[in-house]
């Protein structure tokens, strides 16, 4: 990757890199450190000026950074308390790039499910329900607890995840759960080289997940879904012909359909394709197209025994993005915040 | 470039401005609503000096886009798009909204019908400024037309255009042309003799040099649009060559086998296992009935072949498939009885004397199974009483909402037809008495005065279960004879239900195969129930007969000549618009998952399989949208419901309610 390197400038004025999380798993650093030696072409080209999975870093270090020092943050999370979104603020004040890094900045992803509920079910939940709580006080989180040293602060706990777009301004979107290594070089290089879209880009591939899968695909008529436990499905034939709800259909391919590959439906991670105003929607209109029955009763049928999560099956990693974006709020919640 | 709209808001006399207050939306949208440069109201926009003040204004002003709101686009659009073109603007680049049937008709509150008009206007004025010009293409129209059912309805359709001199092929599932009418003795209100008025029809179809008779055959498929369609016949296998074949009956006449006769007899006659339905059948052809040949059955007789003096019977004989590419397509499927068993209380199929009307039908007939002769299931005692029964099946929300319009007529021609061949008392159970065409109330009149008895009110249940001695082996009528109002039994020794005309078991899936739509009852869906009786929703497809509806003799034989009509039209026009508004695929895009492939109600969509992509005929799509939805991948694009288009419309109705645009931007 010659043009990276060659674009490297001598230390110190290297253009500065962060990396940071909010609301997610790790595996989007993961994915990073998976691009393996590259990482040095990388460490040549940038100063990683943050990267709290890897390297020690301070917020104040941040904060004394002039407005737009940041040549390029990829930021990986969605928004869920009130520190993670100072972070997205503060990061994007200081980058000139701000990258939606993955599922979960990008349309809220697993965190987002959370919005089925509100901050006082799932702590109800967390700190009391789950058959290993033991909290007879019922304790709870505090933003401010007084303690003889003086006040400890936590972040403040929000009713609804937020995507990074929904919270700050975004400059480009790299999809998936996380986004593939190749992906993340392919996005790197294009940084580098200072050969980018238009801002707003999702940077990957424009067509879905069947494009790049290898099975035999016939005209579509499911007459029952089948979850994965229930069928060895033949190796050769589209899964969703066979009645596993495979997502592939309506997922932006990029991912190289790894999960179809390995005999097992796309579940959705790298997001809807392009002009898609809501992947949910997208996918169950599609499936709905091809439910071989013709009275809404058998539909029905079909429908409630194969597919017993809806909003699971196709929100799985957009319901934080989607029109809807939660479940009805209830009086007095927080309004979002 | 920022585009100029033009904004004309139509009174339509009071019908909108009695509701809203048009100079108002007019006055609001010139200086409110983005890019608009034109706003003006007017009595009539419809008319010639309404047409003409876009005319100019487009001219005049260099209006790029044009926005009416007034009635429905179904009913003006046209109008307004013609103004566009002679103006020398793309008619696409109009919108219609609709502030009369969607406004103005349905609220009462003129302000709050004022501010749904200003929204209506507002999500236009959006909307159009993303319209792009499309020009339409034109075919050829093949002048052939497919006339599909050979009733009486099929049967004027089709000799009208054959008469004009156009080819017709004429495909009937039954072993022979004519319908429910062959059944009939005579035909009310005239009495004039079914077969004699019928027959001749048939043979004149049966040898016009323009008709091509495809009997004993049904639709496979029909592709294709207005203009050309292309479609698949199966000419069931007769067993016998038509060719060959003289129709001279030797066959049927020797023929060891006899079965019931469940069709053209309707169960009360026989017929062999190779059989014409009538002596008087076109073709004369007979056909093999395989279920009930011994030959089929036992591998024994093939007397038929020995006695043949043509050598016409083919035993090996098998179905056919043809292809037949035709302009037009006339639908006159006609329609099927109710099942009287469904009403048990009625005890038809328990009972014996309880007929169902064709059956009554065929008794009446001279040609029938007892030569004319109205008698009892045992073949000879006459009746004494005779009651009919109306609206069996239909008018009740348990079978059929709808009044099946005839069955009063027939049973007052049943009535008379009791009255005269025997000395029976006739009954007739009615809950009103529909006889609203001409010379219909006349023969009323008649059977008032000779002795038909008439009884208002529904029948709650038939029986044999006498309380009276004088009920001793009858059959009680019971009722509530509410012009009486009192419950009454009447017995009798034979009744006749006149049940309901149904839409074919099979319309639906006809339906689906040309692209039309039926009723909630399962009738053909007309294109305008008043303006427009025979056309449908897709072009090239009409309806005439009882498939549209229920209908007599004289509304068959006028629709089936009112569709000839339509059709000799397109002939004569010899080309064909094809709407620009069209769907197409990205197919750089399209990852060929194959979820489209069949949803197209036009199949208009086929996979590519060597590119693994899927591509639309864009002379087959009619731009219903189906297949946009459904492409998870979002690549099928509809032209002129694009979805820029469709969420400027929403942004733009939502206008006194959408928040500013903040400065973040969502993504998708
Ligand atoms: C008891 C009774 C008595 C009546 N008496 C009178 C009367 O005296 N006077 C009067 O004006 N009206 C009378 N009517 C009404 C009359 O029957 C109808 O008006 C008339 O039959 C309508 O004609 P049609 O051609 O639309 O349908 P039909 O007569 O039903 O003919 C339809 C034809 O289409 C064929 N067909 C159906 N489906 C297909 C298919 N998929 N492919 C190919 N062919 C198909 C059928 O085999 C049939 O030949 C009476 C009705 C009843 C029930
Ligand atoms: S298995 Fe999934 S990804 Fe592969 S073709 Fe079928 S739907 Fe598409
Ligand atoms: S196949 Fe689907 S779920 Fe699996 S990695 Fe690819 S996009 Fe993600
Ligand atoms: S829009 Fe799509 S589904 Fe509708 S007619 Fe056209 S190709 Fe067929
Ligand atoms: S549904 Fe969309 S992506 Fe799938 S084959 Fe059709 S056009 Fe292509």
């Amino acid at each position: 990757m010659s043009s990276a390197s060659g674009a490297a400038t001598a230390a110190g004025t290297k253009p500065k890199l962060a990396i940071y999380w909010a609301a997610s798993c790790g595996g989007c650093e993961i994915s990073i450190l998976g691009i393996d030696t590259k990482i040095l072409d990388v460490a040549a080209a940038f100063e990683l000026v943050m990267c709290p999975c890897i390297m020690d870093g301070k917020v104040r270090d941040i904060e004394q950074l002039e407005d737009g020092a940041i040549a390029v943050c990829l930021f990986n999370g969605s928004i869920r308390n009130s520190e993670q979104e100072y972070m997205a603020q503060l990061l994007r004040r200081k980058s000139k790039v701000l990258v939606a890094f993955g599922s979960c900045a990008h349309e809220g992803c697993i965190p987002g499910l959370a919005n089925l509920h509100d901050k006082q079910a799932i702590f109800e939940n967390s700190y009391q329900e789950t058959e290993s709580t033991e909290n007879p006080q019922r304790v709870r989180p505090q933003t401010a607890t007084t303690v003889p040293e003086g006040t400890l602060h936590l972040p403040v706990f929000y009713d609804t995840v937020r995507t990074l777009d929904q919270t700050v301004d975004v400059d480009y979107y790299l999809p998936g759960c996380p986004p593939e290594s190749p992906k993340i070089w392919e996005a790197i290089q294009a940084i580098v080289a200072g050969n980018l879209p238009p801002k707003g880009t999702v940077i990957g591939s424009d067509t879905t997940v069947c494009d790049d899968c290898k099975r035999i695909r016939n005209v579509k008529k499911v007459k029952q879904f089948k979850r994965t436990w229930e069928i060895i499905p033949d190796p050769e034939i589209c899964l969703l012909e066979q009645g596993l709800l495979c997502c592939g259909i309506a997922t932006r391919a990029g991912c190289g359909a790894l999960c179809p590959q390995v005999n097992s439906p796309c579940i959705g991670c790298y997001g809807p394709n392009n002009d898609v105003h809501d992947f949910g929607a997208r996918l169950m209109s599609a499936v709905a197209s091809v439910i071989d029955a013709d009275n809404p009763k058998d539909i029905n049928a079909i429908i409630s025994q194969g597919i017993p999560d809806p909003v699971g099956t196709f929100y799985r990693f957009g319901l934080a993005g989607s029109l809807l974006r939660r479940s009805k709020r209830p009086a007095g919640s927080d309004g979002g915040h | 470039m920022a585009e100029k709209v033009g904004v004309y808001v139509c009174h339509c006399g009071s019908n909108i401005a009695g509701k809203v207050n048009v100079e108002e939306v007019a006055k609001w949208a010139g200086e409110n609503l983005q890019d608009v440069a034109v706003s003006r109201d007017y009595k009539f926009m419809c008319s010639s000096l309404g047409q003409k003040m876009i005319e100019d204004d487009i001219r005049g002003e260099g209006l790029t886009r044009v926005v009416v709101a007034a009635c429905s686009p179904h009913l003006h659009e046209k109008t307004f798009r013609r103004a566009c073109t002679n103006a020398g603007l793309n008619p696409y680049l109009l919108d219609m909204t609709n502030i009369r049937e969607h406004c103005s008709w349905v609220h009462r509150d003129m302000d709050s019908a004022t501010l749904k008009a200003k929204s209506l206007v507002s999500a236009a004025v959006s909307r159009v400024k993303f319209q792009e010009p499309l020009e339409p293409t034109y075919v050829d129209v093949n002048p052939a037309t497919l006339v599909i059912g050979g009733g009486i309805a099929g049967l004027q359709a089709t000799l009208e255009l054959a008469d004009a001199g156009y080819h017709v092929y004429l495909v009937e599932r039954s072993p022979s042309i004519g319908g429910h009418m062959a059944q009939f003795d005579k035909t009310f209100p005239t009495l004039d003799c079914s077969a004699c008025i019928l027959t001749p029809k048939m043979s004149e179809a049966g040898q016009h040099e323009n008709v091509t008779l495809l009997t004993y055959s049904e639709i496979e498929s029909v592709k294709g649009s207005v203009g050309n369609f292309e479609v698949k016949v199966r000419k069931k296998a007769r067993r016998v060559d038509y060719d060959a074949c003289t129709g001279c009956g030797i066959c049927i006449e020797k023929c060891p086998r006899k079965v019931v006769d469940t069709e053209f007899e309707a169960g009360l006659g026989f017929r062999k296992a190779i059989y014409t339905p009538f002596p008087q059948a076109v073709p004369r052809v007979p056909v093999i009935d395989a279920d009930s040949c011994i030959w089929f059955q036992r591998q024994k007789c093939r007397a038929c072949e020995k006695l043949c003096p043509t050598d016409a019977i083919k035993f090996d004989q098998e179905d056919e498939t043809l292809t037949l590419n035709v302009g037009n397509i006339i639908l006159a499927t006609g329609w099927k009885p109710f099942e009287c068993r469904d009403i048990p209380q009625y005890g038809y199929g328990r009972l014996a004397n309880v007929y169902t009307s064709l059956e009554f039908e065929r008794l009446c007939n001279a040609a029938g199974p007892t030569n004319g002769k109205i008698v009892l299931r045992d073949g000879k005692t006459e009746p004494q009483s005779v009651a009919i029964i109306h609206c069996v099946g239909s008018r009740d929300v348990r079978h059929n909402e709808y009044c099946s319009g005839i069955c009063c007529m027939a049973s007052l021609k049943f009535g008379h037809l009791v009255l005269e061949k025997t000395k029976a008392n006739v009954y007739s159970f009615y809950i009103d008495m529909r006889t609203n065409q001409k010379g219909y109330e006349e023969f009323y009149q008649r059977l008032l005065e000779e002795g038909m008895h008439f009884v208002r009110g529904k029948v709650s249940e038939i029986t044999d279960a006498a309380r009276m001695p004088n009920e001793q082996g009858k059959l009680i009528i019971q009722c509530e004879d509410t012009l009486m109002g009192r419950q009454r039994r009447i017995p009798v020794d034979m009744v006749v239900l006149m049940g309901a005309l149904e839409p074919q078991s099979d319309a639906k899936e006809m339906g689906l195969k040309c692209g039309i739509s039926c009723s909630m009852q399962g009738f053909f869906t007309e294109r305008h129930p008043k303006l427009d009786p025979v056309a449908t929703m897709t072009d090239g497809i009409f309806v005439a007969g009882a498939c549209q509806g229920p209908k007599d003799i004289p509304a068959s034989v006028a629709q089936g000549a009112a569709a000839a009509a339509r059709v000799q039209g397109m002939i004569t026009k010899g080309k064909v618009m094809v709407e620009p508004v069209v769907a197409k695929i990205n197919e750089e895009a399209c990852s060929g998952c194959r979820i489209c492939n069949n949803i197209c109600p036009y199949n208009a969509i086929e996979y590519d399989a060597e590119r693994g992509v899927s591509h639309i005929i864009t002379a087959l799509c009619k731009g219903c949208g189906t297949c946009v939805s459904a492409c998870p991948a979002s690549v099928i694009s509809g032209a002129h419901f694009s979805d820029q288009q469709i969420d400027a419309e929403i942004e733009g109705v939502l206008w006194d309610v959408i928040r500013p645009k903040s400065a973040v931007v969502s993504a998708n």
